[in-house]
């Protein structure tokens, strides 16, 4: 059985992801230094708000001079499916300090986050040094890839080409598998039938909602529906 | 360089993200939850995740959402790699080859 005890096993159990972190990272750099930020602003808005969606969507929204209170908005609607992964994880944690429960929240991204579920799904409890081996790795690749890309981004005219921003995708698919790989084969049926679900319940709420609104809105109904139709 | 105002744009940013990232650690500490609470959390990694997928393959259209072929080509051989192997890293570096494979044809 694999350990998820200690900050280096958090660390080792990072790795897989980091490839997903250093080319989105490094194409945040690029994308914000073809935005007209400064090296300073970039490293601020990846060691300060380190949510990948979120950085994208501030330079797209500062090159269209959009007003402050609109930034801050988006940034905060974005981000609001942490609310909901915070609460799915936290309750690992509750024997642990207020003060390291704030460590915890404060680092947790959409990777690390699945990575956690996937190990409790495997069966395994988590410990707060594994949980923040896993954390400062992903937020270290982070910083650094991001201010390699602003450093380099002047030199790479089109990130895209890589295919490195399909690694954000590949990596939830990776991680949707491991996660399914865990449960019985009758509640596989109901979780296949939930995601079935949600590509028509997302296939809808795109055309309504910016992206990451109908993220959280489908994530709110199709969870609801999977209670009520849980035996 | 960075001027005073974006300065506190960032700032707030900062601040409007950690909230909702660290609320539930703490409420979660004080009090425990509701089972039916915990019963909907439970569904939650499965639907976030199975959300951030299909967002990659649909967008915004004219009158109805359109679907990206390319991500969707790329999305089911990945999707094949993730249950065959059953390994992050490799379905990671796979997905990335097969993009920049299908983008250069």
């Amino acid at each position: 059985m694999q350990q998820t005890t200690t900050f280096s096993e958090g660390f080792k159990d990072c790795v897989p992801t980091l490839i997903g972190y250093i080319s989105i990272g490094f194409a945040f750099g690029v994308v914000g230094i073809a935005s007209h930020l400064s090296l300073i602003e970039i490293t601020l808005l990846s060691l300060l708000i380190y949510a990948g969606a979120a950085q994208f969507i501030f330079c797209s929204l500062i090159v269209s001079g959009a007003p402050m209170t609109a930034i801050i908005l988006t940034t905060f609607i974005v981000n609001l499916r942490h609310f909901l992964m915070a609460f799915s994880v936290a309750p690992s944690f509750k024997h642990y300090s207020t003060v390291r429960n704030i460590g915890f929240g404060t680092l947790l991204t959409d990777e690390t986050y699945s990575v956690a579920m996937t190990k409790l799904a495997q069966g395994e409890t988590l410990k707060g040094n594994w949980m923040d081996g896993l954390n400062i790795t992903a937020y270290s690749a982070w910083f650094v890839a991001s201010i390699l890309g602003a450093l380099v981004g002047k030199w790479i005219p089109n990130p895209e080409s890589w295919g490195l921003d399909f690694a954000l995708t590949a990596m939830f698919v990776a991680l949707l598998i491991l996660n399914l790989q865990t449960v019985t084969k009758s509640r596989l049926r109901h979780y296949l039938m939930l995601i079935i679900l949600m590509g028509i319940c997302m296939y809808i709420m795109i055309q309504l909602f910016p992206s990451h609104l109908a993220i959280l809105i489908s994530t709110i109904i199709v969870a609801l529906i999977g209670v009520w139709t849980d035996r | 360089m960075i001027s005073s105002s974006m300065f506190i744009v960032i700032l707030l940013c900062a601040f409007v993200t950690w909230l909702p990232r660290i609320i539930p650690f703490i409420i979660v500490k004080r009090t425990p939850l509701p089972q039916s609470v915990m019963k909907f959390l439970a569904y939650i990694p499965i639907c976030i995740l199975s959300a951030l997928i299909f967002e990659s393959i649909f967008v915004q259209g004219a009158t109805f959402t359109t679907i990206r072929l390319n991500n969707l080509c790329v999305l089911l051989p990945t999707v094949i790699i993730a249950i065959w192997t059953k390994s992050l890293s490799i379905t990671v570096i796979a997905g990335v080859a097969i993009m920049a494979f299908v983008r250069a044809v």
